[in-house]
């Protein structure tokens, strides 16, 4: 393989790799910036996944091509009210946060598995869909020399639409009035509160987003990667994503530039036994390298990365 | 408020493990109860502990399924207690845990399916000297344990001799699960094999490092392909969905494109199939069957008739019957099949010895 020819089959790959965790990290963005704390993104993405998958394989015959789309806003919707479990024992209840989220996990790959067998007489995975996420080459765009085979061919638009997403998110959150509401409320909740902002609406609505977006992260991932829902679908994505929010200093814009970091060391992994030096590495190596990066990151080697204030503590009207 | 806070936390966190428990072995519930205490006592029972895979794995595990399946059938038992019946493991915690599960319920025979459960069939065979068992595809060396091993490279090497003779390019691909003594037997098989009918043939080689990571041979396969490579042999589990994924995905984009996996285990035909604006098409060439289904059915019976191979290994070949390469459904040209025939009959009559180590196999690439 040539350098180019080894350029342009990283990239498009890390991008591919990275878009369901730029969603779910994006999602947990918003709920961690109102001050909740969300390890939960495991699960909804799970939930996503898994209703993805179901409804592609019940509705391909009927939607074909449209199928893929309609399931991610499916996947989007089911796994947003799923999402409600955690504000309602979060928020309104003010249980423990950290509980609430495993509990999530535990609930849904529970309750996926179950519905997976009653679905599938019993099976413990669903059968392939046949309605996937396809490249393509962007036209005109693709023809660009040097650029265009590593951007713009043999692309997935799941990647361009991620990126996208990702700053929306942070325009919403830094450049409009609902932004700032949402990120007072995770720093100074009472003072939120003072200025007329309902802390615990805005609360809602944070999760809310994360389980909306964390359903299309796993949906996406269903649709383009695995192609079928069992136990192993999801095994440790959320929790990436989780990674990469901290990594990005839970600012939209660092998670996806983290996000697609990871991404990156997953396909130097790939590629590497035919890098001149890096085939001289130990395979084993390279297979550990996004989960050493992670810990490294974590362990704050990239400087200090600073939590919403409020995170993770309740709010009580009228505590100081 | 405090103690409504615990009572909705204990609510959620007990009905999660409610149904990941139905999740995971419904079969316990309502198949316990069609089973009286004593009349299913005299009759043979077997079981199986399935590794993360799953019975459904469309590989190994479905395959020894399969043979017990057959093998309840033929002697009139039933799915349950006291006939036959199997465990998942949803990770590598359960496989003791299963096992003595299986141990409480009665069953004679118990088989662990794969190489991960050589230290816990191992521990356990120790503690329950009374007991038999049985292991897929590793070798425990205790007295009350069967180990049953396939001679995979023989059907990789004809494997092999297919890629070499169908492959255009000249540039074959392998992708492998973990580096393990099973998946090099499949690696050096399947080099030779290509070696003895086409010394011209590159063959690449990826271990992804997983067996249940579609991504990463998704994007093994994507490099391979775009390198130039036609055929790919997997031998990586649901890792190799991944290859599948891609090689139908470039079909799906270009029809005519050249692609072809040939599958591991058991017939991936399935696996390939891929609908182009209404046309079918099919990326596997053919598989190297694993046929777990004739020596999970050979050591039950066996055992049933009281000689239980208790402490031997026992390897299945193109010999027994235990491996093999699958219908190509006319791909393949008669020229090719001639060949894998007359390849089958060296080896079976031990003209040629396939390498199942590296070390044979540069021994067999000197000769």
């Amino acid at each position: 393989m040539s350098f180019l020819e080894i350029i342009a089959f990283i990239v498009p790959n890390a991008l591919f790799y990275a878009a369901p965790l730029i969603f779910t990290g994006l999602g947990t963005v918003f709920t961690e910036r109102s001050g909740v704390t969300n390890i939960g993104a495991e699960g909804l993405m799970q939930i996503g996944a898994f209703t993805a998958i179901v409804f592609n394989l019940a509705m391909a015959d009927v939607l074909s091509s449209m199928t893929l789309w309609v399931a991610i806003l499916v996947a989007m919707v089911v796994s947003m009210i799923f999402s409600l479990l955690l504000a309602v024992a979060s928020v309104t209840f003010r249980a423990d946060q950290i509980v609430t989220g495993v509990a999530i996990n535990f609930l849904a790959l529970g309750l996926t598995l179950f519905l997976v067998k009653k679905l599938f007489d019993g099976h413990g995975q669903t059968p392939m869909i046949q309605e996937r996420i396809l490249r393509f080459d962007i036209p005109y765009l693709s023809e660009i020399p040097i650029i265009g085979p590593i951007f713009f061919e043999n692309v997935y638009l799941t990647s361009y639409l991620a990126i996208l997403a990702a700053i929306i998110g942070w325009i919403v959150l830094y450049k409009t009035p609902f932004g700032l509401r949402l990120r007072s409320v995770g720093e100074h909740p009472m003072a939120a509160d003072t200025m007329g902002i309902k802390v615990n609406r805005m609360r809602y609505i944070g999760v809310m987003i994360s389980g909306a977006l964390a359903g299309i992260g796993g949906a996406i991932y269903a649709q383009s990667i695995s192609l079928d829902y069992s136990h192993a679908t999801i095994s440790g994505q959320g929790f990436m994503a989780i990674a990469a929010m901290i990594f990005g200093k839970w600012n939209p814009l660092g998670m996806m530039g983290a996000a697609i970091f990871f991404g990156f060391a997953q396909s130097l992994s790939t590629v590497g036994s035919s890098l001149p030096i890096i085939e001289d590495i130990p395979s084993v190596y390279l297979f550990i390298l996004p989960y050493v990066l992670t810990i490294l990151a974590i362990a704050g080697f990239i400087g200090k990365s600073e939590a919403p204030k409020a995170l993770n503590i309740p709010y009580v009207k009228g505590n100081r | 408020m405090k103690k409504r806070t615990w009572f909705l936390m204990t609510l959620l966190l007990s009905l999660g493990l409610v149904l990941a428990a139905c999740g995971g072995g419904d079969d316990e519930g309502s198949k316990s109860g069609d089973n009286g205490d004593g009349d299913s006592e005299d009759k043979f029972s077997v079981a199986m502990v399935t590794d993360v895979g799953g019975v459904d794995d469309k590989s190994f595990n479905q395959s020894a399924w399969e043979g017990i399946q057959e093998f309840g059938k033929d002697n009139g038992l039933e799915k349950g207690d006291g006939g036959y019946d199997y465990l998942q493991s949803k990770s590598d915690a359960d496989y003791t845990t299963n096992i003595n599960k299986l141990i409480r319920r009665g069953f004679d025979l118990i088989f662990g399916i794969g190489y991960l459960f050589e230290k816990p069939m191992g521990e356990i065979a120790d503690q329950r000297p009374d007991s038999q068992f049985a292991i897929v595809d590793g070798v425990v060396d205790k007295p009350n344990v069967a180990s049953i091993l396939f001679k995979d490279h023989e059907g990789a090497f004809l494997a092999g001799v297919v890629a070499g003779l169908f492959t255009e390019t000249n540039k074959i691909g392998f992708v492998g699960g973990m580096e393990i003594p099973v998946i090099e037997r499949f690696e050096s098989g399947f080099r030779a094999g290509v070696q003895s009918v086409n010394p011209d043939a590159e063959v690449q080689i990826n271990y992804t490092g997983a067996f249940d990571k579609a991504e990463l041979g998704k994007a093994a396969a994507n490099q391979m392909y775009s390198s130039g490579v036609d055929i790919i042999f997997h031998a990586a589990g649901a890792t190799g969905n991944g290859v599948f994924n891609e090689a139908k995905e470039i079909k799906q984009k270009d029809p005519d494109a050249n692609v072809w996996v040939i599958g591991v285990d058991r017939d991936q035909y399935d696996e390939g199939a891929v609908t182009v604006d209404g046309k079918e098409y099919n990326v596997t060439l053919t598989s190297s069957l694993k046929l777990v289904s004739v020596g999970v059915k050979d050591v039950s019976e066996r055992t049933m008739n009281g000689n239980f191979p208790g402490g031997e290994t026992i390897e299945y070949g193109l010999k027994e019957g235990g491996v093999g390469i699958a219908d190509s459904r006319g791909v393949l040209s008669e020229d090719i099949l001639a060949a894998v025939d007359e390849w089958t009959d060296k080896i079976v009559n031990g003209e040629v010895v396939v390498p199942q180590t590296y070390d044979e196999l540069e021994a067999f690439s000197a000769e």
